[in-house]
Formats: structure tokens, sequence, C-alpha cells
């Protein structure tokens, strides 16, 4: 009885291991300053958070020219993207075009 | 094709108003400056207004509210800068001249509908942040003295050349 309750407990160990490890993408930060990304190309792995980090006084957005993804991102906020399939992202900003960058996102 | 030409006629009236204070040998003073920046927003957002009034084009619309969102951000900025140099924004005459030529362009805009509305706006809307990115870079970011008014209409600049682009791109989209 007793080994069958640490076999259980050794189990759910390994469940909250799993679970954790499916949550523990890093995050990485895109900062927007001046009307420009920084950096202007990021490499992240599947599973990884950007978060967008808007700095001026205007609204942005992140918008993928594949239309993969679209972020707004109020002045003075951030906004968030957990990114689940691996690619080359060109996105740009919808209202100040002229602000391009590119997310490379592979395999974890 | 009537419309263009009529835009490219706002436009040379512009740029034949926006210099004045240097033809006048004198260069724009700051309050003369802020007053010019202030007002050319403000047109701007008036122009967007008039489109989210008669367009109905998803994205001459979104276009619209950018512009508003965009210039009132750019003279929040400004209002509290004049206030907090203690400055008194000061009417001149190119100032007037925008504003008679913002009236006419609506009064002009104000005729048209659908299409072609929305195509006479988005190319004035070319044509307007041209002028406008125009006179900042050659006379009033140069003019200016007050290094913060200088700072914010370098910003301005870049915002509005921002605008001039996707106004560019959504012009073409149009055609």
């Amino acid at each position: 009885m007793l080994q069958a309750i640490r076999r259980w407990a050794i189990v759910m160990v390994l469940h909250a291991a799993g679970c954790a490890a499916a949550f523990a993408g890093e995050i990485v930060q895109v900062k927007i300053s001046d009307l420009a990304f920084s950096p202007a190309e990021v490499t992240i792995r599947v599973g990884d958070t950007v978060e967008w980090v808007n700095s001026d006084f205007i609204d942005h957005t992140a918008t993928a020219n594949d239309g993969a993804f679209d972020l707004y991102i109020e002045a003075g906020k951030s906004a968030q993207l957990t990114v689940q399939n691996a690619g080359t992202f060109s996105y740009y900003c919808r209202v100040h075009p002229n602000m391009t960058a590119t997310l490379i996102v592979v395999a974890p | 094709m009537r419309q263009f030409r009529a835009t490219g006629l706002t436009a040379a009236l512009l740029l034949a108003v926006l210099p004045a204070p240097l033809l006048a040998a004198d260069k724009p003073t700051d309050p003369q400056i802020a007053h010019i920046a202030y007002t050319a927003g403000d047109l701007d957002v008036k122009a967007a207004q008039l489109a989210l009034e008669k367009s109905k084009t998803e994205s001459v619309r979104a276009f619209a509210n950018d512009m508003v969102r965009d210039h009132k951000a750019v003279n929040d900025k400004a209002l509290a800068l004049v206030k907090k140099l203690n400055v008194t924004p000061e009417d001149n005459d190119t100032s007037k001249g925008l504003v008679k030529q913002a009236n006419d362009k609506a009064a002009e805009l104000g005729k048209l509908s659908g299409a072609a509305f929305d195509k006479a706006y988005v190319e004035n809307e070319v044509a307007y942040h041209k002028t406008v990115n125009g006179a900042l870079e050659t006379t009033l970011i140069p003019s200016s003295s007050n290094g913060e008014l200088k700072s914010l209409l370098e910003t301005g600049l870049k915002i509005f050349k921002a605008h001039e682009m996707h106004a560019e791109k959504l012009a073409g989209e149009l055609k």
C-alpha cells in the first residue's frame, strides 16, 4: 500500500514537472521606442513568448505580413504573444508602416 | 483625374503659404512655430473626422481613426510643453493660410461621396503630410530655439512621415 502511494506520488510529480515544462518558455522582450522595434530581429523557440514594450506616447501594432498575428500595443503598455509555430515572420506597425522587424521562431 | 489635379493644386497652395515667415526675412518664433504645428495637427484631425462621417470603407476609416489618435496624442504633448515652457502659441499668417486651405478642401470633399470621396481624402492626406513634413524639415525644426520644442517637432516629423507612407500605401490600394 505504501509503495502504491509512493508510486502515485512520483507520477504526480512527473506530471507537475511535465506541465511546468510546457509553460516554461522564455519571455523575450522587443522594445518599441522612437518609432522603431529593437532589436529589429529576434530568434526564439516554439513555446517562447515575445513581449513588445511600447515606451512611445502613441499606440503601435505588431502585425505579421502574412497575417499570422496582429497585436495592438497601447502607448506606454506592453503586449505578449506565445508562439506555437516555427517560421520566419516579417512584421510591421499598421499605423506606421515604416516600422518593420523580423521574428524567427525555431523548433524547441 | 479632376480630383488629382485639385489635390495637386492644394499642395501647391500650401507650399506657397507655409514658408511665409521665411519670406518675411524673419524666421518664425517658437510661439508661432508651436501654433503652426498644433494647427496642422488639428486640421488633420478635422479632416479625419469628416472621413469618419462620410466613408464606409473599412481601410479608410481605420486610417482616419489612426490620424485622430496620433495627431491628438502629439497635440496633447505640444499643449503640455507650451504650458510647461509658459509659452502662448501665437496665431500667424502661416497658421491662417493652413486653416483657409483646409476649409476650402473640406468644402470640396464635402461634395463627394463613396469611392470618389475615399480617393480624394486619401490623396489629399498624402499631399498634406508631404507639405507639412517639408515645412517641418526645412523651416519649423531648424527655426525652433527651444530644445524640447525642437525634439517634439522631430518626433512629430517621424510620426507624420509614417502617416505619409501609410496614406501612400492606402492610396495605392484604392486605385
